[in-house]
């Protein structure tokens, strides 16, 4: 990447930055309203286990289940990308995508920085309370893995942004044929809710499940992440594992590249 | 040097046909009719750098659609075209850095941020350097008379304001080719005129190419000398906006002024009564009839004065964009898009 590139994605990344400070105090309500989930969820764990917290099932006792659930949550906080297929199919629907095709900017590079741009502020709103969270719930882990695994663990949560945020545009890309993604987009978002672990633990329902999993890359959206830092893997796996995520994103980068191209020969670029 | 060149350009869209009413609206789930909409249709046409030439024709005749494929927005169905040396659909940034497309109905800068912050953007997009970037910034909102505005959020701009931004950021860069579509659309006469008078001082400056498209002909009169006007995807006229009236206005207004109050009552058989205000009375009559009409006029009755002019450009225009197909239509293929007349 040369310096001017450099150059332009610092400032997208800063103006994207400046534009979601705009609206401060719904950013801040919509991440307070993330963390209401997180409560009412271990509240539910915590009635499935109320016979026998200690007791494993199917690998996970109720801490166990808590901490997996807690670390999902944070790769869910790398690997969500709200509005983005939405928006994408907009500007295709609208016109307005028009800009990203007559200046000389990168469309998918773009809505790349700005979407970092969004998870930037996100953290930066989010951090405080997540640490609360982490630091109330602190008795549900077992302390912290080697710094291996913690390295590998910031990596597989890189991986989850990214792998989100490719498997999203290409989504949103799908406009260019179907017009409208909002449908499309509500039957991935039930996948993903399930299939990449955000619900339960993969490996909790069963290997055949877990062997199916394995050739889709919903796991790199949480179950991953979290496993990861909850130790479950050797240093072997965890190079295994983070190779399996670096193809995904390597296979969905064409993907996108690829749908692009074709979706932009057929635009029609209505809207005015 | 032609900065344009377009040879049998075509744009084709495959267009649903929905049928009235909620039954249509299910069996359309299953069984779908398309109609082929052609939207721009061999057209031709060769623009030199430094024109400011003007698209007309009503909604839909495809003038947009002709910019949209110039700017290489869309790709065409057929033909050839070469902007600046190069194909635009194939959007290299070379291209890309060289023109400007502002469309009236479509906002690009920032709408919650100040619109300086789209022009910084816009520095490092379009890679302006640092002194020619403050030059311009301070030249273009000078001239616009948007100094005070633009470390104002967009959208707390006027219709107006917001127009005269959106060409800033379009000509940051310095552009070779400004396609304008609507940039006047919805705007009130005083934004209007400044838009106008700003453009027309700029192009006269910097020697631009510039296309431009609106339904105001004030805005073309003001602008251009040449026009292209298109109709039903294809070119029905292509040479000086002087001889639009020429070509396709056969009648001309003649205004009489009545010596006395008295308007006699058989004007009708010289040509149609197009207003009386007595003692005045405006008649259209034929071109050709001119010189034998004000003779028997002049003979006939006491006028006082008499005025001869052309009808306004706006309702020539409306004419020929409402006259029938065939009667209207001159196929603007290889060999007839620009013949003598100026076709």
């Amino acid at each position: 990447m040369s310096i001017a590139s450099l150059r332009i994605n610092w400032v997208i990344l800063k103006t994207c930055i400046e534009e979601k400070l705009v609206y401060r105090s719904d950013f801040a309500f919509a991440t307070f309203v993330r963390f209401l989930p997180i409560v009412t969820q271990i509240f539910l764990w915590g009635a499935i286990y109320a016979d026998d917290p200690g007791r494993s099932r199917n690998g996970y006792n109720y801490a166990d289940m808590v901490a997996y659930y807690l670390l999902a949550m944070v790769g869910r906080a790398f690997s969500s990308m709200p509005g983005l297929a939405s928006g994408i199919g907009r500007e295709i629907r609208d016109g307005t995508l028009k800009k990203y095709l007559t200046q000389p900017i990168d469309m998918l590079g773009f809505l790349f920085w700005h979407r970092i741009a969004h998870k930037l502020v996100y953290y930066m709103v989010a951090a405080g309370p997540f640490a609360l969270v982490f630091y109330l719930c602190r008795d549900y882990f077992t302390g912290w893995p080697d710094g291996v695994t913690v390295v590998a663990w910031v990596v597989s949560l890189m991986m989850a942004f990214l792998i989100g945020f490719l498997l999203e545009a290409l989504i949103g890309l799908i406009g260019f044929w179907f017009l409208e993604v909002s449908s499309l987009l509500f039957i991935y978002m039930m996948l993903n809710y399930f299939l990449s672990g955000h619900m339960i633990p993969l490996d909790w329902i069963g290997t055949e499940f877990m062997a199916v999993m394995q050739f889709l890359p919903f796991k790199f959206l949480a179950y991953v992440p979290a496993t990861v830092m909850l130790g479950k893997y050797s240093h072997q796996e965890l190079l295994f594992e983070l190779s399996i995520g670096a193809s995904w994103i390597l296979v969905l980068l064409i993907a996108n590249r690829v749908v692009f191209r074709l979706g932009v020969k057929r635009y029609g670029a209505y809207g005015g | 040097m032609s900065a344009i060149s377009v040879h049998n350009l075509q744009k084709h869209y495959k267009v649903y046909q929905k049928r009235e009413g909620l039954l249509a609206s299910f069996t359309g789930l299953f069984n779908r009719e398309y109609k082929t909409v052609k939207a721009v249709e061999k057209v031709s046409f060769e623009i030199e750098e430094g024109e400011m030439v003007a698209f007309l024709g009503p909604n839909g005749a495809g003038k947009t659609t002709t910019l949209k494929l110039l700017a290489g927005l869309i790709y065409p169905s057929g033909g050839e075209a070469t902007v600046l040396g190069h194909i635009p659909w194939k959007r290299e940034n070379v291209y890309r850095r060289r023109f400007s497309l502002v469309m009236g109905q479509k906002n690009q800068l920032w709408w919650d941020l100040p619109a300086q912050e789209s022009f910084r953007l816009h520095k490092e997009i379009y890679r302006i350097d640092t002194v020619q970037f403050n030059r311009r910034i301070d030249e273009l909102t000078s001239l616009l008379e948007v100094k005070d505005l633009v470390g104002q959020p967009v959208r707390e701009l006027s219709l107006g304001e917001r127009m005269r931004m959106e060409l800033i950021a379009a000509l940051l860069h310095s552009p070779d080719l400004l396609l304008l579509d609507e940039p006047t659309i919805g705007l009130d006469v005083v934004s209007q005129r400044r838009v106008q008078e700003f453009l027309k001082f700029y192009q006269s400056e910097r020697k631009m190419t510039v296309i431009l498209t609106s339904h105001y002909m004030k805005d073309v009169e003001a602008l251009c000398e040449r026009a292209v006007i298109i109709n039903r995807g294809r070119i029905v006229h292509d040479g000086p906006l002087k001889e639009v009236i020429d070509r396709f206005s056969q009648t001309k207004i003649v205004e009489l002024l009545f010596a006395g109050n008295e308007v006699p009552d058989d004007l009708a058989r010289f040509g149609q009564i197009v207003e009386v205000k007595s003692p005045r009375v405006k008649l259209e009559v034929p071109r050709t009839n001119i010189p034998k009409l004000l003779a028997e006029l002049l003979e006939q009755y006491t006028i006082e004065d008499v005025t001869v002019s052309e009808r306004p450009l706006e309702e020539v225009i409306a004419e020929v964009f409402t006259t029938p197909e065939d009667e209207s239509l001159v196929e603007s293929g290889e060999d007839s898009a620009i013949d003598e007349r100026g076709v």
